[in-house]
């Protein structure tokens, strides 16, 4: 029966063109909305193609044309409820994860994010001096795109000779003089460009703006922004490509790359760094070796590992015991109230997460906390790394077990009475009764929850970062904490600290990702889910 | 074909369930009623509202705790106890007089993600588990298992990749760019397939019959869709929903990625940043927000209360 109704579905009229007033109104609602898409696609290119990313510009068009294809035709019944989901789950899921496996294998961080040109040039206009003699200019900048899309070109009009040059980061031109605007000795207007205020100019030019370190190279050196005015600059450095040396033309030092640590720098032969830059490169497998050899960090990654699967396997346990306790002993129909008892015990779970945790985090401080005043205790539960454990397993415990109560409250509902019955009838008492008829039921249903649930917090950021921060750190390691997670631990190496080292992060994501879909694979398995997936 | 009993375990309330399931252990294990001496009465029954008094207690405390909290004037950690001993609005009335925590602003960024997010999500995953649940098609059963496991991985994994490709769609595009709320939205939109199986589970349980009979009667597939099946399945678009809406107002990590601005923050990335600017001092501010938070999901969960259990044990059950 189910072959006939998919069969019959998929030679079906989807949008329903074949008539009807709701057919019209569908194929009126299909038209405007792939007209709007086409019509923003189309809007978008020009910017696109302007600022030469492609990659964007194949992927817009592409998602265009899966659109397209999947709703202007009747073919592919099922695509047409998949692909608004799927859409999204590739772009913002999919190929992030891709990403992060591509970015594994790099070094980029801070101080590598540039690519090895831009660091060279960089490293040479930074060494620029103005010589005598050296041409000046007033300097104005336009835009080929909008304002604030560039690319930007900078306007420059020789202040001897009035001459007027278009700049950019690949060389300079002379531009005719008959298609500028020149307005009390500076260019306000020329064809082709939009020029930015100054307001904009300086937003650019600040700290990592598009128009930081921009510098336009001439035959001479090299020309960079001074406010608002240029000078030409001639820098000592000279970089030789096929011998990859940059070279000081006055004193004859010559540098090249030298490896330290993931990255390289140019060095010369006593060892003296030119410059602290340095570039983003492919490192290989370099992150992975490093997280299993470097003895620091592996020893690190495996404590970290074990209190990861500790923590998960502890979280699921403690809640689901609490959780199945409380649902056996409140489930009997002779309980009045039963009905009260639930509304209040959804409370934890109703109260959202972050919230519950932070306040969590303050009943463990130790001087004037909650825990340690009602209970008279004086532990220092967040600066011992044992204790500071057992305050996120039982922080977690209050957090979890509502959800466990009420699936094992539905699971133990579900069960047939007149299996108990039967069971009472031969004699077996309620704890027998329990053990062999009503927990292996219960444990088929909820099994299956349980390895979500597992999944869950072995990724629970949020539990230990708004707890604990990972902490509590000892003086001689503050990368990895007594509380801490992978993936807490990986937040750290990738956004905390003094240094990001997304590249090595991304490995251990990648690692995680490993592990995690590992654990849940095996777990699916032993709860028999895969194989009844019909 | 595989639903044996489409209807059970569904959409039906926890009491309805209770019902016929208890009467009958009722009336076999106390047939005197009444008549049941304390001692036994206790053995059996009493006993359970010891533990379930206790338990409320467990629970109930650190939301007494976030009440008193906020309604202390103080707002020190060592000022706060359980019980409330003062009743001040200062907390909540410093909650809009302050421009450096704008917690309306923040409170309003978060609806408006929620809301994008929930509602679309549902759409989403709804249709998807639409098709799921109705064609056989080549990678179904393979597409449904991958679903899955790409649920497993926590989104944030994939955090420093977000961040980069977020950096260079600002670049074309400002306005869907990092820190923008746009931008936020459609990152939490990578999510939207999040609720297929839970929601998948429900329409097996909706007869097929119904599709036919509708299609005979000469419905198109998009009114099949929309005006029969989705109304029918409207209680487990709820739950899913709020579960979605928890998943959102709760989400932390990427918003303090995307969300650096003050005025752009969601309520996790706000509230956490007052409370650790001062984890001691400013704890009466932030129970105060907390309250207003949570007030309404509160709300919420207690009116979708019947649907939950039955909405999340379902999806995981079925296959």
């Amino acid at each position: 029966m189910e072959q006939r109704v998919a069969s019959r579905a998929g030679r079906g009229d989807p949008a329903g063109t074949g008539g009807g007033s709701g057919g019209v109104a569908g194929t009126l609602v299909k038209v405007v909305a792939l007209g709007t898409i086409v019509g923003l696609a189309v809007m978008l290119t020009p910017a696109l193609v302007g600022t030469q990313q492609w990659a964007f510009l194949i992927v817009l068009w592409g998602i265009v044309a899966v659109l397209a294809v999947t709703y202007a035709t009747r073919r592919f019944v099922p695509a047409k409820y998949l692909v608004p989901g799927t859409l999204l789950l590739v772009l913002f899921v999919v190929y992030p994860i891709l990403m992060t496996f591509q970015l594994s294998t790099t070094n980029y961080g801070d101080g590598t994010r540039t690519t090895k040109e831009v660091t060279i040039s960089r490293i040479i206009g930074s060494a620029a001096q103005q010589v005598e003699g050296a041409r000046t200019f007033e300097l104005s900048v336009g835009s080929e795109g909008t304002a604030t899309s560039g690319p930007y070109t900078f306007l420059l009009m020789d202040t001897g000779t009035g001459d007027i040059f278009a700049g950019t980061p690949d060389g300079i031109r002379e531009l005719d003089p008959d298609t500028i605007t020149v307005e009390d000795g500076v260019i306000t207007a020329a064809e082709g460009y939009t020029l930015l205020d100054r307001r904009q100019v300086n937003e650019l030019s600040q700290q990592g703006g598009e128009l930081e370190g921009f510098a336009v190279p001439t035959e001479d050196g090299v020309i960079t922004a001074q406010g608002f005015s240029a000078v030409e600059l001639s820098s000592p450095l000279e970089y030789d490509e096929t011998t990859d040396t940059i070279t000081n033309v006055n004193t004859g030092a010559k540098y090249t790359p030298v490896q330290s640590g993931d990255r390289k720098y140019f060095t010369n032969a006593d060892g003296e760094r030119l410059s602290d830059q340095s570039w983003g490169e492919n490192v290989g497998l370099d992150n992975y070796v490093r997280a299993f050899t470097d003895p620091r960090i592996s020893s690190d990654f495996v404590g970290i590992f074990a209190w990861t699967l500790a923590f998960a396997v502890l979280s699921v346990g403690t809640t689901f015991v609490l959780g199945l306790f409380l649902a056996t002993v409140l489930n009997d129909a002779r309980v009045r109230g039963q009905r009260a008892y639930r509304s209040i015990l959804l409370l934890p779970y109703a109260i959202p997460g972050f919230i519950a945790l932070l306040i969590w985090s303050s009943f463990f401080n130790s001087e004037f906390g909650l825990i340690n005043n009602m209970l008279n205790l004086d532990i220092n539960w967040l600066g011992n790394p044992f204790w500071a454990k057992v305050a996120v397993l039982l922080a977690n415990l209050w957090l979890g077990f509502p959800y466990m109560f009420l699936v094992c409250t539905g699971a133990l509902q579900a069960i047939p009475a007149d299996l108990k019955e039967a069971a009472s009838l031969d004699g077996a008492t309620g704890w027998t009764n329990f053990r062999k008829i009503t927990f292996p039921l219960l444990l088929v249903a909820i099994a299956p929850l349980l390895v979500s649930s597992f999944a869950f917090n072995f990724n629970n950021f949020n539990a230990i970062f708004l707890l604990t921060e990972g902490g509590p750190f000892s003086p001689d390691n503050p990368t990895a904490g007594g509380t801490d997670i992978l993936i807490s631990y990986t937040y750290r190496l990738a956004f905390g600290g003094a240094e990001q080292q997304i590249g090595f992060a991304s490995a251990i994501s990648v690692v995680l990702f490993v592990l995690t879909g590992v654990l849940a694979a095996i777990q699916f398995r032993a709860t028999r889910t895969l194989e009844e997936v019909g | 074909m595989t639903q044996v009993n489409p209807q059970a375990g569904q959409v039906t309330s926890p009491s309805d369930l209770t019902d016929p399931a208890q009467r009958g252990e009722t009336s076999k294990n106390s047939p005197a009623g009444n008549k049941m001496s304390f001692g036994r009465w206790f053995r059996e029954v009493g006993w359970r509202h010891i533990v379930g008094i206790i338990a409320i207690v467990y629970a109930i405390i650190p939301i007494l705790y976030i009440l008193s909290a906020s309604l202390n004037p103080v707002g020190s950690v060592s000022a706060t106890s359980v019980l409330p001993q003062t009743f001040s609005l200062d907390n909540y009335v410093a909650l809009f007089t302050n421009p450096d925590r704008p917690f309306a602003r923040w409170f309003l960024n978060t609806m408006l993600v929620a809301i994008i997010v929930v509602v679309t999500s549902i759409f989403c995953s709804a249709l998807a588990a639409y098709a799921f649940s109705r064609f056989r098609f080549k990678g179904r059963r393979g597409s449904l298992l991958t679903l899955l496991l790409i649920q497993m991985f926590p989104q944030f994994l994939a955090a420093a990749a977000l961040f980069i490709l977020f950096t260079s769609i600002g670049d074309v595009l400002p306005a869907i760019g990092l820190d923008t709320i746009a931008g936020y939205i459609l990152v939490l939109l990578g999510g939207a397939l999040g609720q297929v199986w839970l929601i998948k589970g429900f329409f097996d349980s909706v007869p097929r019959e119904l599709d036919e009979a509708a299609v005979m009667d000469g419905a198109t597939h998009t009114q099949l869709y929309f005006k029969i099946i989705l109304p029918l399945v409207r209680p487990i678009l709820a739950v899913t929903g709020l579960l979605a809406f928890i998943g959102v107002l709760g989400e932390f990590i990427l918003a303090s990625i995307f969300l650096r601005d003050n005025e752009i923050k969601t309520l996790a990335v706000g509230l956490y940043g007052l409370l650790d600017a001062d984890r001691t001092n400013n704890l009466g501010i932030f129970a105060a927000a907390a309250v207003l938070t949570s007030i309404p999901v509160i709300l919420l969960f207690q009116y979708l209360q019947k649907f939950i259990v039955g909405g999340i044990t379902a999806g995981s059950v079925k296959g």
